[in-house]
């Protein structure tokens, strides 16, 4: 180090420091490359509209996979985000600091057990159980929709925590103090207060819902077509990709790219909005 | 007599707010210089100017010159670093690096390059001698500096900035915290190391430089008031705001 | 209908207590299945044989080798990088535009799927960079994965080192890199390895991007440059190409048992320094 001087050494972490940035501009750049030609060859309109995926017949529309991809992560919203932010209000409003600092590491396990399980999970024990009681293939939107939220819980939940812990005491002590209970205080104090951290754990939420893969792919069913019901087998975005990527070539390769291009961009707006919001957040406190 | 710092016309700014305005004064060598004054009079930013640690913060700016032994230190050319070797600081609350009580000592020095293990053993032992803690820590010397009392560690704070055998030594509030007893031990340490070092204290409590100062400089609201040997300043004061301060008509 | 406030907070708390005790059995019934079914076909010949016919048959020997190396490998990388960039932003730099952007890059880095991943690692390792499908394709794909998690750890750890030390540091004629080698970075170590283990931890159970860099070969590999399968990207074939229910299931266990090791192991060595410290 004292043959680099101190000058050295912060012109060399100035050059790591934008290791970061520089993987996410190679990233953007080499997906655009490969996917963004076809999009325009192809046309845009056709890409996104149309319902015809045969990539043998040379048909790229990948309509119903988007409308796949967006009915899977509403459908894991509405299982995970009133899960998630109710269990981040019981422990944070009415749990001991104890208890909660042992059960939000283990939900935060949730988050560790890698995707290929929980959709195997959905494969064994869920899917026979909708097949049996609701009828249809049992891989479907429904199954995909129930994992996903699962998934996504860990998120919604440590974030909301956050959030809801950085609410003063003082505002719960206002409340209180005026005679009110505790789920009172939650509802009309606490929750206003801590709204935008809530958001955007759930925006994040979505953000990693329409991005998983796996979990999907072994449950959904995978079928390209657009979904009437919830017992309907589906494909998403990202099941596409990763199940014809293997084996793809050519024009339909780049299809595939393309298809990473239009997620690329959706995650990359979802996941600004949440993370100005975090740190706006983190900032103020 | 010799003058260790000469304070030329310094105006000092945090975030284009003048909190220092117009100091001119000379700091001599091997005295006890007392500041003293209320809270807010940039006493504190004073003393940080000296060792420059008011460049750690954003939003500084100065104009006017501080000498040290003629030369500016806020020259460009100047080392910080070299600077602060030689012009130590013990802060107002204690702040003993999580280490053991030898590491603590000895951080310095090793910054500098010295290593060889006689030498700084020596060093640790003089520099708790000088600080009159030697004889409560010598046979723990491997044990956490965290571990020792309030009062046992600012006298750590103070060995440390020995160990460096720096030539000033700046100390902020230093026994704001402590009790009589460690405040005394202090008060004693520094009139003995006046022989070696010069030493400058700002501290809230004018009772501790009527005791120790050898000439006193009362701040308010950013400028120097009054500056004088420690008899003249606390019997027959000059100004004023001096009086009322000291009498403690306002504080 | 107006109810008494008594009432709604006992409903809520039910509500919401339920929730959460449902999100719990959740996590636990995930486990027990995976490790009722899977611990009985773990025993040493398991863990130490190759597979045979594909993996109907035999142990999971290669992929545990494919398991250890990748993350190695990503860790050997990213580490440095997400540590040294941690240390530029809060040691060496006040907030402005330039540190806007690094912190823009690395959450959206961190946003970014998994397939993603596997599709950039595939173009640009395997096809540009012609590493082919190789554990170096992997490790490097996962690298970039990781990263994003270890700038961010570290940089909460860093920043949780009392301010008084630098001063003090600094006071004392310090360089910055100085006081960051030895005052900051000693006293961040749990922080940040917490941060390396986490993602340790993904590493492992990461698939998506694995298979399209690492490949899925079964043989032990020889070189960086070989191709290797992994203990997730193994478990994931054999469900679903329904080759053996029973070494799924083993797989499965070896990996969440794996897996829950090294994050436990994260929070230990996390709330050990942290009692440690005070």
């Amino acid at each position: 180090m004292k043959l680099i001087g101190e000058k050295g050494v912060k012109r060399i972490l100035m050059a790591t420091a934008f290791s970061a940035i520089s993987a996410l501009l190679l990233i953007a750049l080499f997906i655009i490359n490969e996917g963004l030609p076809f999009i325009f060859k192809y046309g845009i309109k056709e890409f996104l509209f149309s319902s015809d995926w045969q990539p043998h017949l040379g048909k790229f529309g990948i309509y119903p996979m988007i409308v796949a991809s967006l009915w899977v992560t509403l459908g894991a919203m509405i299982v995970g985000a009133p899960l998630g932010v109710a269990g981040a209000l019981f422990l944070s409003e009415y749990v001991p600091k104890s208890v909660m600092n042992i059960i939000k590491p283990a939900i935060e396990l949730l988050a560790a057990i890698p995707s290929v399980v929980y959709g195997f999970i959905g494969v064994m024990v869920l899917a026979p159980i909708i097949r049996e009681n609701f009828g249809g293939p049992g891989l479907s939107l429904l199954a995909a929709s129930i994992i996903l939220g699962i998934m996504i819980l860990p998120t919604v939940i440590s974030i909301s925590i956050d959030s809801i812990l950085a609410v003063p005491q003082s505002y719960r002590e206002g409340s209180l103090a005026l005679g009110a209970t505790t789920w009172q205080t939650i509802h009309m104090v606490t929750v206003k207060a801590s709204r935008s951290g809530i958001i955007a754990s759930i925006i994040l939420g979505m953000g990693r819902a329409i991005g998983e893969t796996m979990a999907v792919i072994m449950v959904a069913g995978n079928s390209v077509n657009i979904p009437h019901s919830p017992l309907d087998s589906v494909r998403t975005l990202t099941a596409n990709i990763a199940l014809e990527m293997s084996y793809a070539t050519g024009l339909h390769r780049q299809a595939l790219f393309a298809t990473g291009v239009i997620l690329f961009i959706v995650i990359i707006i979802l996941n600004s909005i949440a993370s100005v919001a975090i740190r706006k957040r983190m900032v103020k406190r | 007599m010799n003058i260790k710092f000469h304070i030329q016309d310094l105006n000092f700014y945090f975030n284009n707010e003048k909190v220092l305005k117009g100091i001119n004064f000379e700091i001599p060598a091997n005295k006890i210089l007392g500041i003293i004054g209320p809270s807010g009079s940039g006493k504190t930013t004073f003393l940080r100017a000296l060792n420059r640690m008011n460049d750690l913060e954003t939003g500084t700016r100065i104009e006017g010159k501080i000498l040290l032994d003629g030369e500016d230190i806020y020259n460009s050319d100047y080392d910080v670093v070299a600077l602060r070797k030689k012009v130590g600081m013990v802060f107002a609350m204690p702040v003993p690096l999580p280490m053991s009580i030898y590491e603590n000592v000895v951080y310095g020095p090793r910054l500098s390059g010295n290593n060889d293990k006689t030498r700084l053993d020596e060093l640790v032992e003089k520099s708790l001698t000088a600080a009159y803690l030697w004889d409560e820590v010598k046979d723990r010397l491997k044990t956490s500096g965290m571990r020792l009392s309030g009062g046992q560690q600012q006298r750590l704070c103070l060995a440390r900035v020995l160990a460096m055998e720096p030539e000033a030594i700046l100390l902020d509030e230093p026994s704001s915290g402590l009790d009589p007893i460690s405040t005394a031990k202090i008060e004693d340490a520094l009139t003995e190391l006046k022989k070696e070092y010069t030493i400058i204290l700002v501290t809230n409590n004018t009772k501790q430089a009527a005791r120790v100062a050898d000439n006193t400089a009362f701040f308010l609201m950013g400028e120097l008031i009054e500056i004088g040997s420690t008899g003249q300043i606390f019997t027959t004061p000059g100004k004023i705001e001096t009086n009322d301060y000291i009498t403690g008509r306002f504080g | 209908m107006r109810i008494h406030p008594r009432y709604t907070q006992r409903g809520a708390v039910a509500v919401l207590g339920g929730a959460t005790v449902l999100t719990l059995m959740i996590l636990v019934f995930i486990i027990v299945f995976i490790l009722e079914k899977g611990l009985p076909v773990i025993n040493l010949k398991f863990l130490t044989s190759n597979p045979e016919d594909m993996g109907r048959a035999g142990g999971i020997f290669p992929t545990l080798i494919g398991t250890i190396l990748l993350p190695l490998l990503a860790i050997i990388i990213a580490t440095p990088l997400g540590i040294f960039t941690s240390v530029y932003l809060s040691e060496y730099t006040k907030e402005n535009k330039v540190t806007r952007i690094i912190r823009f890059g690395t959450d959206c880095l961190a946003g970014i799927p998994s397939i993603i991943f596997g599709l950039f690692g595939y173009i640009f390792f395997v096809i540009t960079l012609g590493f082919g499908w190789s554990i170096l394709s992997g490790g490097l794909t996962l690298a970039v994965m990781i990263l994003p998690t270890i700038i961010r750890t570290s940089e909460e750890a860093i920043r949780a080192v009392p301010k008084s030390y630098r001063e003090v540091s600094f006071s004392l004629g310090a360089t910055s890199w100085q006081t960051v080698k030895k005052v900051i970075l000693p006293n961040a170590l749990p922080g940040i390895v917490t941060g390396i283990m986490l993602s340790v931890g993904r590493s492992i159970g990461e698939t998506a991007a694995v298979i399209f860099t690492a490949g899925s070969s079964l043989r032990i590999p020889d070189s960086l440059f070989d191709s290797t399968r992994t203990m997730a990207v193994h478990f994931y074939i054999l469900a679903r190409e329904g080759i053996s229910a029973e070494n799924a299931y083993g797989t499965a266990a070896t990996l969440i048992i794996a897996v829950l090791m090294v994050n436990l192991s994260a929070y230990w060595l996390m709330n050990r320094f942290i009692s440690k410290r005070s």
